[in-house]
Formats: structure tokens, C-alpha cells, sequence
């Protein structure tokens, strides 16, 4: 599955996406702050598994987050099927196609686990304030649509008998588990995943990335995942990008990168410097 | 799996009856037991206090807005609909003669009235108290829509409560002020001569309102995007909830309830004075609130009540020479609680109809979508 090559039209176009903190932008360049992202540049095509990779810090998460609006951008450019994001708000871009799961587990906590994913369902609900209220024939034939539908993500992810547990009792693969299945049940045509792997151990890690496969198949999906351990993403993505310091330093397959000197710079440092220094 | 025939507001007859039951038993049978006093300060103003109540519990408990801008809107409610029925109450009369019924011996002895009466009541009186009551509630959801979204889009939650704080103070003072332009307000002096309009039945019939429509939207998909604002709003954001719109929704639906509550207070005791409106009263829904347990229903109605009886009704019940001492005894009180009982009275618990509908769980053999089963037919 992983040996398919990437074809079929763009969905995310990234270009010279720029964020700085603090500082000011002059012609020369930033006086004072810091760029945590600088002139990055991707392109995702439809059903590509892309990776996004490198050392702490290296502004992975920025990215994703100027992506899906949750930080300003500074300047660049950000198109998802040919569409400019800048300056959408982001339950907006959301509702466009763009889903995510967060670094730090970002789940709801006290509400209960099929609460979570119904909540990822609200823009699909098809009922308004006036009608909830009411209570209708018609909300129950929806609300009953749409916890099928929750029990369904819920179900991909064997999580079916734990629905009424409260999210925030859940061992932590589960939670992993239930942002998953939030994040699709927000029905994305391009998935956003931030580390995935996190905290697992090898064997939770393995049937991880048999499931990303599956629902990219089963959905339909693009998805851009960010790692910073090398081992995960080697294994399933087609095309791996490599950042550092805000910047990319290589970009190819995974036997390109993985033999890059720069990468291997980034992630062991130079040969004979300080460890864990660079200039 | 949802029964069909009668439902109003999505609640069968069963529940309609039992409501009515209920107000037959308050109405009949409890409160001609009670003083006067204690009816109206035990009974009616708690229904009316839990309104405003379970506004707030909305803002604050469900939706993780904190404001102390309900007591502002109470008071926008309270002069809006005192304002018409000055003015018109003297002239609007519809009296409807019903049905009088000597009761027999033996009821008698349970409900201690000499004759039942049916169906009489004054139309026009009914009607022009659910037209200030309306017009209070209208006005103080459209100053709240116009506070809150100015406000909402720069300002997040604590900062917003020192907001809502600055508008208590606004409209308290404007209430000093409104004789200047209103000359029967009377500004500071106090309003006198609101008719005495809300009676038992209004007070529990927007009670009871309050409460189905608030649990019809919190157990609606509405009602999970506003708590998903409290649990976490960037994951809120990243799922798609426009953030801001279900905070300004639960903002005005909130105010909307405290100027139904305001309304029904002006006529309650037929008697506003701006003091009342003052923001050191405006923390009394706030500690109701807590006292109940933040984001309950169950436990704010029942907070409200306890409140009343207990920590308010010390004026009444403590004995003679003994009223200050409810200075001393209700900080005491307020201390022990949050000590021993942070979550509130009721925690998390809800109670019957109050409770969240439970859906059956899927069986395994449901479960046909699963990595394992594609890799077997992989395989």
C-alpha cells in the first residue's frame, strides 16, 4: 500500500509560509524575535500519506497550527484545493475539510466518549437552535442519525463499549484513540495529524499505523503527519519532509532522507561539534 | 425508540401531568398552610430567582463564561415591564367569570378552602403581564446580544466577567438616573405602583418553562457544542464549533431568562428600587450556582430553594434580638460548603428528566468495520 506513488490533484499547497514571534520584519530581516517558521513550502497531493519530521522545536506544530488557523500567519501563502486559507477563522476551515488531533491530548475531558466524537458532528447535525429546543419528530430521527454515525467512528477505533465512559478516565491509548476518531467523525477530506505516536509503545505504535491506513483508504483521505521519531514515519510515508529551525532541509522518500547529511546533522548533530548545538 | 403520541416540548403527557400535579399541590395544599410572607419569600421568589439561576448556570456552568452581568439584565426586565404595566395596568381589565365549586367534607380537611374556583381570572391582566414580560425579556436579550459580541470578540472569560461587572454598575446607575426620562421610575426613590400581577401560576409556569427549554438544548447538539466550549475551546474550534457564536448564544439566551425573572420580580413585591440592583446582590446567582454545582440543572433549581428557605430566610426564621447573626452564620455556611463540597450539592447528578437520554451501546457483531476484519479479508 505504501509503495503507491503520489498523483491526482493538490489538495494542500503550501508557499514561503513565514511565522515570526516578537521582532520586527525589515527588508535585511527580523530585528529582534524569533522565526519559528520560515519560507516553508509543501504540496500534498490526494491520497498521499505525507510526513512532516524533525528535532523538537523545529516549528512542526506551528505549521500545523498556522494551517488550521489557531495561529496567525505572518505572511505566505496556505491553499487547500485551490482555496487561500489565510485569514479564515478556524471552525471555518474545519467545515472546508481540514481535521486534526492535537500533540498534547486535546479531548474534552468530563464529557463522556460519545459525547466527543458527536461534538466533531455538530456542523453535520442538519437541526437548529429552534428545533433542538422544540424537540420535534424530526430531532429524534437526527439525533438518532447522528449518534449512528458516532458509534460508527467509535467502532473503527473499538471503542464502542466505552461510549458512556467519561473521556478524561480513559487510559491513555484510548485517548489517543478517541481524538482519532473525533478528528474524523469531523468528516475531513485532509487529516492533520500532530504525533500520533506519542507515548506508545512499539506494538500500540504498529497497529497505529495499520489504522492510519485503513481509514485513509476507507475515507478517502490525505493526510499530513508529524513525527519526531524517525522509526514511525520511515515506515509508512511516501513523502517526508524534513524541517529545521523553522525551515525545510530536505524533502524525498524515506531512503533519501534517512541518508541526507542534513538530516542526519539535525538529528545527531555535527560530526566533532557540541552535541546538540549547531551554528 | 422515542414513544409517539402527545409531546410538548419534547415531553410526554406523563411529565405534563405530574407538573400539573404538582402545581395543584403547591397552590392548594402547601400554601395556604404558609404565612403570606413565606409563601412569596419561600416559594414564588425562588421559582423566580431560579430562572435567572439557571440563565447563569448556562453562562457560567455549561458554557465557562463567567458573568456578573445577569443581575444587570434582571434589572433591565424588572423597570422595562414595570414601566408598561404602570402605565397601562389601571386600564386594561378582562375579568373571566368561571365555574365555583363548594368542596365536600372530606376535602375539605386536605385543602383548607371552603369552595374551588375554577377558571376565574382577569384576561386582560394575564395578558398584559405576558407583554411586559416579553418586552423585559426581548430588551435585555437585545442589549445582551449587542454587549456580548462586542464584548465576546475581544475579551476572553475572566476578563469578560470584569465586563459584565462594569454593566451591572452601568445599569444600576442608570436606574438611579431613569427618572430624569422616565419621571414614574422615580429613580433612586424606588418604583411604587406596579400592579401586583405575578401570582403562583406565573411564577411556576416560566419556571417550568426555563427548565425544559434549557435541558431541550443542552441534550441537543447545540447544547455539546456550548459545553465543548467550557471542556476546551481550541479543540472546540479545531471540530468545527463557531466558538463565538454558541458563547454569544448561551450570553443572550442567559439574559433572556434573567429579564423573564426581572419581570416577574417587578410585580412580585410591586416594588423596585435601584438598590437592589446593586452588584454586591448580583453575586447572589453566582452563589447559587456554585452552591448547586456548576453545570447542573437539578442542582441549581434545588440550590435556590435551599438558598431561600435557608440562607435568606434567616430574616425570617431566626428569632427575635438574633437578625444580625445572619451575617456571621452565612459566610460560615458559604465556607463549610466550598470546604467540604466544591462540586456543589448535586456534583454531576442529575435527576429524572433532567438526566442525559442514554443510548444503547452497539453489539460486537455490529462492529464489521475494524483493521482486523479488512486484514483477514485482506488475507
Amino acid at each position: 500500500m505504501s509503495e503507491c506513488t503520489p498523483t491526482g490533484p493538490v489538495v494542500l499547497e503550501i508557499k514561503n509560509l513565514c511565522k515570526n514571534f516578537g521582532g520586527r520584519v525589515t527588508a535585511e530581516g527580523l530585528e529582534g524575535g524569533l522565526w519559528a517558521v520560515r519560507d516553508f513550502d509543501i504540496t500534498v497531493h490526494q491520497g498521499e500519506l505525507a510526513g512532516l519530521i524533525g528535532p523538537n522545536g523545529a516549528g512542526k506544530t506551528t505549521v500545523f497550527n498556522m494551517v488550521s488557523a489557531l495561529i496567525s500567519v505572518s505572511s505566505g501563502d496556505i491553499t487547500f484545493h485551490g482555496k487561500s486559507l489565510v485569514g479564515m477563522p478556524p471552525h471555518a476551515i474545519t467545515q472546508l475539510g481540514i481535521g486534526r488531533t492535537f500533540q498534547n491530548i486535546r479531548i474534552f475531558p468530563r464529557l463522556s466518549v460519545l459525547d466527543n466524537v458527536r461534538i466533531a458532528l455538530h456542523p453535520h447535525a442538519g437541526y437548529g437552535l429552534g428545533s433542538a429546543i422544540w424537540q420535534g419528530g424530526a430531532f429524534h430521527t437526527k439525533e438518532r442519525e447522528l449518534t449512528d454515525k458516532a458509534q460508527d467512528f467509535l467502532s473503527i477505533f473499538e471503542l464502542q463499549d466505552k461510549q458512556d465512559e467519561i473521556a478524561s478516565n480513559l487510559p491513555y491509548g484510548e485517548q489517543r484513540r478517541v481524538e482519532m476518531a473525533r478528528a474524523l467523525a469531523a468528516q475531513p477530506k485532509l487529516l492533520l495529524l500532530d504525533e500520533p505516536a506519542a507515548g506508545m509503545n512499539p506494538a500500540e505504535v504498529r497497529s497505529l499505523m495499520d489504522r492510519i491506513h485503513f481509514v485513509r483508504d476507507r475515507f478517502k483521505l490525505t493526510i499530513l503527519l508529524i513525527e519526531h521519531q524517525m522509526r514511525v514515519v520511515m515506515g509508512i510515508c511516501e513523502q517526508i519532509t524534513v524541517m529545521d529551525f523553522g525551515q525545510v532541509i530536505a524533502r524525498g522518500n524515506a531512503e533519501q532522507v534517512s541518508n541526507d547529511p542534513k538530516v542526519i546533522e539535525a538529528y545527531l548533530g555535527k560530526q566533532g561539534g557540541k552535541p546538540g548545538r549547531r551554528e | 425508540m422515542h414513544k409517539s403520541g402527545f409531546r410538548f416540548l419534547g415531553q410526554s403527557l406523563q411529565f405534563w401531568a405530574t407538573v400539573l400535579l404538582v402545581f395543584l399541590f403547591a397552590q392548594w395544599i402547601l400554601m395556604p398552610r404558609m404565612s403570606n410572607f413565606r409563601n412569596t419569600a419561600w416559594i414564588m421568589f425562588p421559582c423566580i430567582m431560579a430562572i435567572i439561576c439557571l440563565g447563569l448556570n448556562l453562562i457560567y456552568g455549561f458554557n465557562g463564561q463567567f458573568s456578573l452581568g445577569q443581575w444587570g439584565f434582571y434589572g433591565i426586565g424588572a423597570y422595562t415591564s414595570a414601566i408598561i404595566t404602570y402605565r397601562f395596568g389601571a386600564r386594561v381589565s378582562l375579568p373571566i367569570e368561571g365555574i365555583t365549586v363548594p368542596l365536600p367534607g372530606l376535602v375539605q380537611k386536605l385543602i383548607p378552602m371552603a369552595e374551588m374556583q375554577l377558571f376565574h381570572f382577569d384576561a386582560g391582566k394575564a395578558g398584559l403581564l405576558l407583554i411586559a414580560v416579553a418586552a423585559g425579556a426581548v430588551l435585555a436579550a437585545l442589549v445582551s446580544l449587542a454587549f456580548g459580541y462586542i464584548v465576546m470578540l475581544r475579551l476572553g472569560s475572566d476578563y469578560f466577567g470584569i465586563a459584565t461587572l462594569g454593566f451591572t454598575l452601568i445599569v444600576q446607575n442608570l436606574l438611579v438616573n431613569l427618572d430624569r426620562w422616565i419621571p414614574e421610575t422615580k429613580g433612586a426613590r424606588g418604583m411604587v405602583g406596579i400592579p401586583p400581577l405575578t401570582s403562583f401560576f406565573w411564577a411556576f409556569l416560566f419556571l417550568v418553562l426555563a427548565i425544559v427549554v434549557l435541558r431541550n438544548l443542552l441534550y441537543s447538539s447545540a447544547g455539546r457544542a456550548i459545553v465543548s466550549v467550557r471542556e476546551d475551546e481550541v479543540a472546540a474550534q479545531a471540530m468545527g464549533i463557531d466558538v463565538l457564536k454558541y458563547k454569544v448564544v448561551c450570553f443572550v439566551l442567559g439574559s433572556l431568562f434573567a429579564g423573564v425573572a426581572g419581570a416577574l420580580y417587578a410585580h412580585l413585591y410591586a416594588f423596585l428600587s435601584p438598590s437592589y440592583f446593586s452588584f454586591a446582590q448580583s453575586f447572589d446567582p453566582m452563589i447559587i450556582i456554585v452552591m448547586g454545582g456548576l453545570g447542573n440543572m437539578t442542582g441549581t433549581v434545588i440550590a435556590t430553594f435551599l438558598w431561600a428557605i435557608t440562607l435568606e430566610g434567616m430574616r425570617i426564621w431566626l428569632p427575635m434580638g438574633f437578625e444580625a447573626w445572619r451575617f456571621v452564620i452565612y459566610p460560615i455556611a458559604l465556607l463549610l460548603l466550598m470546604l467540604f463540597r466544591p462540586q456543589g450539592i448535586m456534583g454531576r447528578v442529575e435527576l429524572g428528566f433532567l438526566r442525559a437520554p442514554k443510548w444503547p451501546r452497539r453489539t460486537a457483531a455490529a462492529t464489521s468495520a475494524n483493521p482486523e476484519g479488512r486484514k483477514e479479508a485482506a488475507a
